[in-house]
């Protein structure tokens, strides 16, 4: 466990001295800001809770993309440049490998997302809104975020180059949304099938609406868990190649 | 006391294509072993088994006793393992990086700052403690590499081509390196600059098409392959002449002219060392000025380039 915290600890202090995390960073902050006065704030009045039920949709948009695009880099870019070769020479299990670089990003990703709490604590300020729903609304965009942050890891250990990994966790992290719309077109037990497999539409709007349901919080973990479990075979099967 | 690395059998297959096959070595504690082969001969891909990156497909390999398909974390407590392109965080200072490398491979926290300091003075890199990686030449980046290898005191240290792309000053600064090594550990390097395998190593091994196909000294592989060993003459005159006359000389063979200018060549000579007298008789009796006379040094290229071209393919 020691050695997941230090590679974690080493790679947090990759993403806070690299140029791209700051890039991502600042997006995030960016289109989360736009979005919230174009469409939460923007058009007609609405209740607080509204407001903040649509902060939380588009800043699960956001946080998915930033997911993909903070964890492209975790595996494929020390293979990339021949560093992985320090990691997978050392006293240090595979599972801690990838633990601690899941571990980082997700550190990282909710610096980002607590840094977007100016935009409810407007709201707070303005309105009337439930301490609750603002906890629970933060727990979905963390555990999807999660969820999210484990597919592109996974997506990492597969690919030999970070933009091959983007699009790797891009496709799977679509797959799942997608479940959601098929799932709207077809029928029983296969749609059940897909309702419960759907990243986004499914489990995502009870946190949105400030919900917390032990069923969404469970899929979430499941899907981190699934993830990273396919991320450390995958390590494991490269050094039989 | 077992040999520190002993390999059995080893095979490794990429796909269908096999990239060492059937490999079988012992390496003993203390030892400087030299690791020779052709690109793609397979030295990265042992090295790489060895230093438990990759797990072999077939084959027994065992380092200071302990079996790397059993226990392979306990084996890279005991190994550091310096890969073709050293593995640097160019975000990271040199000291940071060192004690981020030493507390991966279980040196405690408390201890970590003095065996960073220690393997920055074996390395020479203590002057460049607080710099970006990134910021580094090539020459200290290679000696940084070494210093992760090394920053644990491991018994066995892995090094792969340590001197790639080092100009000549650099190679005899990491040539130094390697000396001061010497002793300490068991040390396995390959390297594609003969001359630093020949100065640095007391055993070679000689890999090529993924099998071994000499090891053993540089004197013991010249005496099995330069035949009766060469004479090298220096004389005053012409080379042809001076190549004639010796050749008179029952048990000298063809001679090569290595080197001619000013009236002087320097010219080896096929047959055993222990004709120089006979020679020297030879070429003063038949009018040839004699300047210098010697036993010819055995060249690791021409050993090598022997082995690879006896190879099987």
């Amino acid at each position: 466990m020691n050695a997941t915290l230090l590679i974690a600890r080493r790679e947090l202090g990759a993403y806070l001295r690299s140029m791209t995390g700051y890039v991502i960073a600042a997006a995030v902050l960016i289109i989360n800001g736009l979005l919230f006065n174009a469409f939460a704030l923007g058009g007609p009045d609405k209740l607080s809770a509204e407001v903040l039920s649509l902060f939380f949709y588009f800043s699960s948009g956001t946080t998915i993309i930033a997911s993909v695009f903070i964890s492209m880099r975790l595996l494929a870019e020390e293979r990339q440049t021949g560093t992985l070769v320090l990691l997978t020479s050392s006293p240090v299990h595979d599972w801690e490998i990838v633990l601690g670089k899941f571990l980082s990003a997700f550190a990282f990703l909710a610096l980002i997302t607590l840094a977007t709490v100016y935009m409810p604590a407007l709201i707070f300020v303005n309105g009337k809104i439930s301490f609750g729903h603002l906890v629970a609304g933060y727990l979905g965009l963390l555990l999807l975020g999660s969820a999210t942050l484990a597919i592109g890891t996974f997506g990492s250990a597969l690919a030999r180059t970070q933009v091959l990994a983007a699009i790797f966790s891009g496709c799977m992290v679509v797959a799942l949304i997608v479940c959601w719309l098929l799932a709207k077109v077809t029928e029983r037990p296969l749609q059940d099938v897909f309702v419960a497999m759907a990243l986004h539409g499914k489990h995502f709007p009870p946190f949105q609406s400030g919900t917390v349901h032990l069923r969404d919080v469970v899929y979430y973990l499941m899907v981190t868990y699934v993830a990273l479990f396919s991320a450390t075979r995958v390590m494991e099967a490269r050094r039989w190649r | 006391m077992p040999p520190m690395i002993e390999v059995k059998g080893l095979t490794k297959y990429y796909g269908e294509h096999a990239a060492i096959h059937d490999l079988n070595f012992a390496i003993d504690q203390g030892e400087v072993i030299g690791f020779l082969g052709l690109n793609g001969a397979g030295k990265t891909t042992t090295l790489k088994v060895l230093g438990c990156v990759l797990l072999p497909t077939a084959g027994q390999v065992t380092v200071d006793g302990i079996d790397i398909a059993r226990d392979p974390h306990e084996i890279r407590r005991r190994i550091g393992f310096l890969p073709d392109t050293p593995p640097l965080y160019s975000e990271m200072t040199v000291g940071r990086y060192l004690t981020f490398a030493a507390e991966l491979r279980g040196v405690p926290g408390t201890e970590a700052g003095k065996a960073v300091a220690e393997a920055e003075e074996k390395t020479a890199t203590r002057e460049v403690h607080g710099e970006l990686i990134s910021s580094l030449s090539h020459g200290y980046r290679q000696r940084v590499g070494v210093a992760q290898a090394l920053v644990h005191k491991p018994k066995l240290l892995i090094l792969d081509e340590p001197t790639s792309g080092l100009d000549p000053v650099q190679i005899v600064e990491m040539r130094q390196t390697i000396h001061l090594l010497k002793g300490e550990h068991t040390i396995l390097l390959s390297s594609h600059i003969l001359s630093e395998i020949s100065q640095t190593c007391d055993r070679l091994l000689v890999i090529q098409h993924g099998e071994i196909v000499a090891q053993g000294s540089e004197q013991d592989l010249a005496s099995r392959l330069g035949g009766g060993g060469t004479i090298e003459v220096e004389v005053a005159g012409p080379s042809a002449r001076a190549i004639e006359i010796a050749r008179t000389v029952a048990g000298i063979g063809a001679g090569t002219v290595l080197r001619e200018s000013d009236g002087v060549a320097l010219v080896s000579l096929q047959g055993n060392p222990d004709l120089r007298p006979q020679v020297a008789r030879a070429l003063v009796q038949g009018g040839i000025d004699l300047l210098r006379i010697d036993r010819g040094a055995a060249r690791l290229e021409s050993i090598f380039l022997k082995l690879t071209a006896e190879a099987p393919q």
